[in-house]
């Protein structure tokens, strides 16, 4: 059985629907990912995982939980970690604030000091900059202080949208080596991006999303020989 | 010419008030970081811990202390209970109905207050000792609240950036959605967040016994004030409102004694229109 | 005609002929309440200018009491006409309105903030007043000096029916003025404010001009209010011209009548006033505070249960009994 299923869900904002008919699944250990153009919906997608969004039909299974409609606060405590496009770090806290927010949980406050070490040794210049306002980091800071937040949780699975977003070539190279080394402590990864070259490097599996629907799936492998990379990259 | 001593003892009263007037800038503050409405009615609650401390000391003859933790205690209560009652059916409705909510809650407060106890002014009776220093009295009516409204100040600091609650109260008025990806749940911050308000207004209602009788519309000696130092201070920022308190409330105190009480007000007030030309965010930047 | 215009006139027609209508004893009476409604509704016709824009002013009261003050002192220690007074009321009010709206438009106080600092500005001249007692009155209001006969130029008359019509006048006038700047460019632009601001200044809308346009209209409107009320109650105090009660009442009376109709603040203006009149017959002097007690209360109930105001929940429920047929025919 899948870690996480999402079964014909279809959602969005008002009058508006952003995802049609998906179907995906990301069992224990992998490394998926999301790709597509630029409006594919796919921040969507992952706002309906972590229960930002409720969906207008369809089921959402989560370590054997129905989690479809249930509040953010509720699936976050099922397992989910969401680090959201545009990073969304608390720009006046420090980073030990934000860490400290990561951990709110009464489970993950229990092992906070554990969880705070594994998280300083994967990004040691979080512990450098520990006492300082998380809005004066650089972006590639901000975005491991994202992670490093969302790692505090001690989550099953982590949803990462748009992690390259907004930094330079050479930032993201790093970032996903650390994205990497991440999915090598064990955890499961669902990650969206445009940049699909680096993220195929990534994962185990991907699919391609357009204008709402799942239009492909495969082995990354297999993938990166294909169609799919230019279809991805130009888009409709 | 005014004796310095008379300005010298003004500017001395106009700190002591600022202490108050903070905890009460700060309260209305809290609220609005975090959950985005403005409770028109805040005054209005201190009012009736007020009325509550006066039950407790007065009538039934509890010692201060006592009535004044049974104060603050009803003052979360209210906290509580208008959140529950009146703010979460309209969280998602559009400013004016949210605005005029609050605002209905004034005249029911000060309606009902005056139909339970008549419009006569109430005050705890007080015999404290009053000290003098230079030819300046400084009576413990004044010391006393002062001081203890700086305890609570220090106390409220240490909540919001020492415990875990109290970060994560700060996080949600710096982004609401992002905590609740941490697990937290929206509702709950919102009613520890307005049971805080609530507290602190019991226990401004509290410390303004020392000097202020209570009435029914003792909202609108200090509501619209309240209001003007939040604005001042940037709506939602708490060290711009902590500063714009005292600012108020030397111009208050001083003014009041130039020329008249009310003219006092009337000073501060024109002095806040215009510094809504120069810096309409604020004293200080943007909220934090 | 359309059936709109004809039920119109009918009504007009039927104002009209009020005081007419053989009432036996209840005549003043009615006609108090009837003038009382008109002014109101006139009122809160203007505020609703500002706030079918999203500028919800928690400060009317500040224009109400100018204007009704302006005058009253003018007449009292000058003997200047209201009619002249009422000039310089509304000079003076457009003047603080320009002082307030020019820095909250250009640097973008909107919502609460807004809502905060015209409330400021309301307590400010209810302070003033209350401050300047020797040659206002404090808060003991003053009497408008009495002409000794009817006269025009004074603005005062025994027979409440001249105070009747007039109000009439007025509240027709109000009517016009709305459904003018209903109709005009002016509209679109500050509804596409409302909607968005930066897009509507990326298109060439001049924001700011119109956030005090509009302000200036409203506050104007809202002056004239004040002297007509004060030239017919004949006494002035700054509680009920001033201050956050006023305001309140205002905006209470207009959002649940339906904002963003013609007929809306009349409709919530009535009500609201039949309420009070009603609460204060059955409670009268026996249990002082608990007509207004209800009176919070209600407020309350209705913000939270018709938030869109009666108008807008009778034309929601009409859509539902009669919309539906009609859609399954077509």
């Amino acid at each position: 059985m899948s870690l996480l299923e999402l079964g014909n869900v279809t959602a969005g904002y008002g009058q508006f629907t952003a995802l049609w008919d998906v179907t995906l699944r990301v069992d224990a250990g992998e490394a998926v990912a999301v790709v597509g153009p630029n409006g594919s919906g796919k921040t969507t997608l992952l706002r309906v995982i972590s229960g930002l969004i409720a969906p207008r039909a369809g089921q959402l299974v989560f370590d054997g939980a129905a989690l479809a409609g249930k509040p953010a606060h509720e699936i976050v405590a099922h397992g989910i970690a969401h680090v959201p496009e545009g990073r969304r770090i608390f720009p006046v806290l420090t980073v030990a604030d934000n860490l400290k927010m990561g951990a709110f949980l009464p489970a993950a406050r229990h092992r906070f000091a554990e969880s705070l070490a594994r998280v300083f040794a994967l990004f040691p210049v979080l512990a450098e900059r520990q006492k300082q306002r998380a809005g004066s980091l650089s972006g590639g800071e901000q975005q491991m202080l994202a992670i490093g937040r969302a790692l505090m949780s001690r989550p099953k699975l982590i949803l990462l949208d748009e992690p390259s977003m907004g930094l330079a070539p050479v930032l993201v190279l790093r970032l996903f080596d650390l994205i990497h080394r991440v999915r090598e402590e064990g955890y499961t990864i669902l990650v969206v991006e445009q940049n699909v070259r680096q993220v195929l490097k990534l994962v185990d599996r991907a699919y391609l999303l357009e204008v709402g629907r799942i239009k492909m799936e495969g082995r990354a492998a297999e993938l990166s020989e294909q169609d799919f990379v230019r279809k991805a990259y130009v888009g409709l | 010419m005014i004796d310095p001593i008379f300005l010298a003892e003004a500017a001395i009263n106009g700190i002591m008030l600022g202490g108050i007037l903070a905890l009460l800038a700060l309260g209305l503050n809290l609220i609005f970081g975090v959950i985005d409405i403005v409770w028109i009615a805040y005054v209005d609650l201190v009012m009736v811990c007020m009325y509550a401390l006066y039950f407790f000391v007065q009538v039934y003859g509890w010692p201060f202390w006592l009535g004044a933790l049974g104060a603050v205690a009803v003052g979360a209560a209210l906290g509580v209970g208008v959140h529950l009652l009146i703010i979460s059916p309209i969280l998602a409705s559009p400013p004016v109905n949210q605005l005029l909510a609050t605002g209905g809650l004034l005249f029911f407060l000060q309606s009902f207050a005056t139909f339970l106890w008549t419009t006569d002014h109430k005050s705890v009776r007080f015999s404290l000792p009053s000290w003098e220093l230079g030819g300046i009295f400084f009576p413990a009516t004044r010391l006393i609240p002062f001081a203890l409204s700086i305890v609570a100040l220090v106390g409220l600091y240490v909540f919001l950036t020492r415990t875990y609650m109290g970060t994560a109260i700060r996080a949600v008025s710096q982004d609401r959605e992002a905590m609740a990806l941490m697990g937290a749940s929206p509702r709950r911050i919102y009613l520890v967040t307005s049971a805080v308000g609530g507290l602190m207004a019991g226990l401004a209602g509290a410390l303004l016994t020392f000097q202020y009788s209570v009435h029914p519309f003792f909202g609108n000696q200090f509501g619209p004030l309240t209001f003007m130092i939040c604005v001042l201070g940037g709506l939602g920022n708490m060290v711009g409102a902590f500063v714009a308190s005292f600012i108020m409330s030397e111009i208050i105190s001083v003014a009041g004694v130039v020329w008249s009480t009310e003219m006092g007000y009337v000073i501060a007030f024109v002095v806040f229109i215009v510094m809504m030309f120069i810096r309409p965010g604020g004293i200080l930047a943007r909220r934090g | 005609m359309t059936p709109g215009r004809a039920a119109g006139l009918a009504l007009v027609v039927l104002l009209a002929a009020g005081p007419v209508i053989p009432l036996g004893g209840m005549r003043e009476y009615v006609l108090h309440v009837m003038v009382q409604i008109f002014v109101w509704s006139f009122i809160g016709g203007a505020w609703a200018l500002m706030g079918r824009f999203r500028l919800v002013s928690l400060g009317h009261g500040a224009f109400l009491g100018l204007g009704a003050y302006t005058a009253t002192l003018l007449w009292n220690h000058y003997g200047l006409t209201p009619w002249l007074g009422g000039v310089a009321a509304v000079a003076l009010t457009a003047a603080v309105a320009v002082i307030v709206a020019y820095p909250c438009s250009r640097l973008q106080v909107v919502g609460h903030y807004f809502a905060l600092v015209t409330l400021a500005v309301g307590e400010v001249v209810r302070l003033l007043i209350i401050a300047e007692r020797n040659w206002t009155g404090g808060s003991l209001g003053i009497s408008l000096r009495p002409a000794g006969r009817d006269s025009l130029l004074a603005v005062q008359f025994a027979d409440k029916r001249v105070f009747y019509y007039a109000g009439l006048v007025l509240w027709l006038l109000g009517l016009w003025v709305w459904l003018r700047v209903d109709r005009s460019m002016a509209r679109s632009a500050m509804e596409a404010i409302g909607e968005d601001e930066t897009a509507a200044a990326s298109v060439g809308i001049h924001v700011t001009r119109f956030k005090i346009w509009i302000t200036v209209l409203s506050a104007s409107l809202t002056a004239v209010g004040g002297v007509a009320y004060a030239q017919y109650i004949s006494y002035v105090n700054p509680d009920t011209l001033a201050g956050i009660g006023v305001s309140l009442r205002i905006v209470f009376a207009v959002v649940l009548g339906g904002m963003y109709s013609l007929l809306g603040p009349t409709v919530g203006t009535a009500l609201t006033i039949a309420l009070a009149e009603y609460l204060r017959v059955v409670f009268g002097l026996k249990f002082i505070g608990m007509a207004e007690t209800i009176y919070g209360l209600l407020l309350i109930l209705s913000i939270i249960f018709l938030p869109s105001g009666i108008y807008g929940s009778l034309r929601d429920l009409a859509a539902r009994l009669w919309g539906a047929p009609a859609r399954a025919e077509a």
